[in-house]
C-alpha cells in the first residue's frame, strides 16, 4: 500500500502547572501518493503539531502515522521538511547545502554533484551555487531549501510556512515553483499557509482545521492547483469559483477567529 | 601639581585636535552609503574610527611623553630642573643681637654627573658664605650657621623674609625650608619634567630595547623571554582548549555530564585564575609545571563554557532539517553542531587567549627565570624603569597581536559568524 495514513492522532501536551494543551484530538487523513495537500486554520489550531508528528520530530501521544505500510517512529529521509526559515546551514555553500542529503547517504560525488546541479538548474539559482548562504535573499534561501529537499527524492515533503517570510511578488513566483515541481516530480506534498489564497492554489485538497482541540473541520477537493500547472496562477484567481471559495472559506476562518477572542474574553 | 597640568594639555590637545581636523576636512563630504543617512547620531553603524584621530592620538601620546621627561626626540619640552649654579642669601643673628648677612652659593648638576666642587669665600661680618652641591631633583641640608663666627648664631631670615622652623622661603631657583634643628634644606626647582627614575624618556626605553635585544637580560636573550612566556601561553590553551571542548560538547549533549560538570564549571567560572597561583604553586612547585596548570585551568573553563553555549544555541530546525535528510547522529554533531559552535568557541577561544596572556605575566611576576614578566619584576628591584616600561609595551604589543591573529583566524573560519 503506497501513501500516507494518519490513523486517529492525538496529542497532547502536559504543562508544568499540572494542566495540559490538547494540541490534536482524533485526526485522521489518507493521503495517495502523488496528492498536494494544503492545510489551513487559524494560529494555535495545532498544525505545525501535526506536521511535527508526520515528520517524525513528536510522538503522538493517540494513534499512529503509517507511510507505505509501514509505522512513523521518528524522522527518516523518506519525509522531507521544508521549514519557515533558518533551517539552511550557514557554513555551507548552496550547493553544499543541496547535496547534505545524498552525501549522508554515502551518494558518490559525481552523481550527487549532478543532481545539485539539476535542481539548482530548475530552481533558476544555477549562478549561485557557490556563493554563501547569507548571501542570498529570503526567497533563493527557500528555493535552496525546497531544491535540498527535493535532492534527497523523498516520498512526502512537509512544508510548515515555507513561503510566510517572503514578499508578495516573489511568494507567487515560488507558488509556480511549488506547483511545476509538484507536477515533475509527483511528490505526495502536505503545505501549511496561513494565506487563504495560497491553501486555495496550492492544494488538489484543501484542509481547514479548528482549534481547541485542534481537529479537522473541514475538507475540500480544488480544481485549481491542477489548473495553475499550465496557467498562469493570476488567471486562476479570476475564475469566478476561485472568488467564490475564497470568500466562503475566509468567512469561516474568521468566525472560528471570533469564537476564540469571545472564549478568551469570557474566561 | 604636574599631573593636573598633564591632564588639562591632554584635554587641550584633544580639543585642539578635533576642531583643527574638523576645519581642514570641512567641505570634504564622503561619498559613500553612510554620507547617504540622514540620522547618524544613534546609528552605532555609522560611526567608523576617524583615522585622523587615531594617528594625532598616538602622536599626542609621544609628544607628551618626551616633553615631559625632556626627550631630545620631541621639539618642545615642559620646563625640566634647574641646574647650573645660583645662589640665596640669608640672614644670622648672634648672641648680642647683631645680624649680618650672608651667601650660600648652590650648584646643582644633573644625576649621575660629577662636576667639580663649587668654591665659597667667607666674605665680611661674622655670617660666612657656605657653598653646597646639589643633585638636579634632590635636596641638601645646608647648615647655614655653623661656619658663622660666635655663640648662639641662629639664622633669622632667608631672601630678606623671615624663617623659622617649619617655614618654607623660596629663591630665585628653588626653595628653602627650615628643619626644626635649625638647619636649611635647599631643593632646587624640579620643574614639570618626570625623573628618568619614574618616567624615562622614549629614547631610553628605545635604548634599553636595543640593549636588552642585542644583550639580553640576565644573561637570557629577549627572543628567549618572549619565547618563553608565548609558549606557555600557546601550550597552556592547547591543552585547555583540548580538554575544554569536548567537555563543553558532552556538557552541551548529555544530561548526566551536564548534571555532573554544571557544580563545578559554575563555581571555577567565577574564581580569577590570578587567586589559583599560590595553590598551583604549593601543589605543582614554581617551574614549568605550575605555569601550564595554571594556564590550563584559566582557559579551560572559559573553552568548556564556550563549547557548552555552541551546542545549546543551535537552532532546532537546523537539528530537524539534518535528521529528515537522513542524517545519523555521529553525521549531525560532524556536521550540523559542530560547525554551528564554532563562532561560540572562536569567541571563547579569544577571550581565553586574553586572559592566559595576562596570567602567564602575573605567574611570571610571581616566579621565573625567563619570560616578560620575569624580565620586567626583575628590573623594577633594579629600579630600571625603562626596561620595565619596554616590557610592558612589548606585552601590550603581543597581546594585540594575537588578538588580531584570532581575529583574523576568525574572519577565515567563520565568515558566516553573525549572519544568519
Ligand atoms: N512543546 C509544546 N508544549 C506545550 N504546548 C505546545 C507545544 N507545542 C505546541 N503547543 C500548543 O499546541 C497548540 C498547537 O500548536 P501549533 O504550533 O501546532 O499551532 P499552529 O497551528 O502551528 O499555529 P500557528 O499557525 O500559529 O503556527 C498551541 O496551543 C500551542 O500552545
Ligand atoms: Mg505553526
Amino acid at each position: 500500500m503506497t501513501g500516507l495514513t494518519i490513523d486517529d492522532v492525538s496529542m497532547r501536551f502536559d504543562l508544568p502547572s499540572g494542566s495540559f494543551v490538547q494540541a490534536l484530538k482524533n485526526v485522521s487523513l489518507d493521503l495517495r501518493a502523488g496528492e498536494l495537500m494544503s492545510v489551513l486554520g487559524p494560529s494555535g489550531c495545532g498544525k505545525t503539531t501535526l506536521l511535527n508528528i508526520v515528520a517524525g520530530f513528536l510522538a503522538p501521544t493517540g494513534g499512529e502515522v503509517v507511510l507505505n505500510g509501514h509505522r512513523v517512529t521518528g524522522p527518516d529521509a523518506e519525509r522531507g521538511m521544508v521549514f519557515q526559515q533558518g533551517a539552511l546551514f550557514e557554513w555551507m555553500s548552496v550547493r553544499e547545502n543541496v547535496e547534505f542529503g545524498p552525501r549522508m547517504k554515502g551518494t558518490p560525488v559525481a552523481e550527487r554533484r549532478a543532481t545539485a546541479d539539476r535542481l539548482l538548474q530548475i530552481t533558476g539559482l544555477g549562478d549561485f551555487k557557490d556563493k554563501a548562504i547569507y548571501e542570498l535573499s529570503g526567497g533563493m534561501q527557500q528555493r535552496v531549501a525546497l531544491a535540498r529537499c527535493l535532492a534527497n527524492d523523498p516520498d512526502v515533503i512537509l512544508m510548515d510556512e515555507p513561503l510566510g517570510a517572503l514578499d508578495a511578488l516573489t511568494r507567487e513566483k515560488m507558488q509556480g515553483l511549488v506547483l511545476k515541481l509538484w507536477k515533475e516530480t509527483g511528490k505526495t506534498i502536505i503545505l501549511i499557509t496561513h494565506s487563504v489564497e495560497e491553501a486555495l492554489l496550492l492544494g488538489e485538497r484543501l484542509l481547514v482545521m479548528a482549534p481547541r482541540p485542534g481537529r479537522i473541520h473541514r475538507e475540500y477537493r480544488l480544481p485549481f492547483a491542477e489548473m495553475g500547472v499550465n496557467q498562469d496562477l493570476r488567471e486562476v484567481k479570476k475564475h469566478p469559483d476561485f472568488g467564490k471559495r475564497r470568500e466562503e472559506i475566509l468567512s469561516m476562518i474568521w468566525e472560528m477567529e471570533e469564537e476564540i477572542m469571545g472564549r478568551t474574553e469570557s474566561a | 601639581m604636574t599631573g593636573l597640568i598633564l591632564l588639562l594639555l591632554y584635554v587641550a590637545l584633544f580639543v585642539g585636535a578635533m576642531l583643527l581636523v574638523g576645519l581642514a576636512t570641512r567641505g570634504r563630504k564622503r561619498r559613500d552609503f553612510t554620507a547617504l543617512k540622514t540620522v547618524t547620531f544613534g546609528d552605532e553603524s555609522a560611526v567608523r574610527p576617524n583615522r585622523a584621530a587615531s594617528v594625532i592620538s598616538v602622536v599626542v601620546i609621544f609628544l607628551l611623553w618626551g616633553a615631559f621627561t625632556g626627550s631630545s626626540l620631541v621639539p618642545v619640552h615642559v620646563p625640566g630642573p634647574f641646574t647650573g649654579d645660583t645662589s640665596f642669601t640669608y640672614t644670622a643673628r648672634n648672641a648680642g643681637g647683631a645680624e649680618d648677612e650672608a651667601t650660600v652659593f648652590l650648584r646643582v648638576f644633573p644625576l649621575g654627573e660629577q662636576p667639580p666642587e663649587i668654591e665659597a669665600e667667607p666674605g665680611e661680618g661674622f655670617a660666612r658664605n657656605d657653598a653646597a652641591m646639589i643633585a638636579a631633583y634632590r635636596s641638601e641640608l645646608v647648615r647655614a650657621d655653623r661656619n658663622d663666627e660666635g655663640e648662639d648664631v641662629e639664622v633669622v631670615a632667608v631672601e630678606g623674609q623671615p624663617i623659622a622652623p617649619g617655614v618654607t622661603v623660596a629663591f630665585a631657583d628653588g626653595e628653602v625650608t627650615m628643619t626644626p634643628r635649625g638647619s636649611l634644606n635647599v631643593s632646587p626647582a624640579r620643574g614639570l619634567q618626570m625623573e628618568e627614575i619614574w618616567l624615562p624618556s622614549p629614547e631610553s626605553v628605545v635604548a634599553a630595547l636595543v640593549d636588552i635585544a642585542t644583550n639580553g637580560f640576565q644573561n637570557v636573550p629577549l627572543w628567549e623571554h618572549l619565547f618563553y612566556s608565548l609558549m606557555r601561553v600557546l601550550v597552556g590553551f592547547a591543552i585547555g582548549a583540548a580538554v575544554g571542548i569536548p567537555l563543553g560538547y558532552a556538557m552541551g549533549l548529555n544530561d548526566w555530564f551536564r548534571g555532573w560538570f554544571d557544580p563545578i564549571v559554575e563555581f571555577m567560572r567565577p574564581v580569577p585564575p590570578l587567586a589559583l597561583i599560590p595553590l598551583v604553586i604549593i601543589w605543582f612547585g614554581i617551574w614549568e609545571t605550575g605555569k601550564i596548570v595554571l594556564l590550563f585551568l584559566a582557559a579551560l573553563w572559559i573553552m568548556a563554557i564556550a563549547a557548552r553555549a555552541g551546542v545549546s544555541g543551535v537552532n532546532i530546525t537546523k537539528v530537524h532539517a539534518a535528521y529528515s535528510l537522513g542524517a545519523s547522529k555521529a553525521q549531525i554533531l560532524r556536521h550540523v553542531i559542530i560547525p554551528n559552535s564554532l563562532p561560540e568557541i572562536f569567541t571563547g577561544a579569544r577571550v581565553a587567549m586574553g586572559v592566559c596572556w595576562g596570567t602567564v605575566v602575573a605567574a611570571e611576576l610571581v616566579a621565573a627565570q625567563k619570560g616578560v614578566g620575569m624580565m620586567i619584576i626583575a628590573a623594577s628591584k633594579f629600579q630600571s624603569t625603562d626596561v620595565v616600561l619596554m616590557g610592558i609595551i612589548l606585552i601590550g604589543i603581543i597581546g594585540f597581536g594575537i588578538d588580531i591573529l584570532m581575529r583574523k583566524a576568525e574572519n577565515w573560519l567563520v565568515p558566516w559568524k553573525g549572519r544568519s
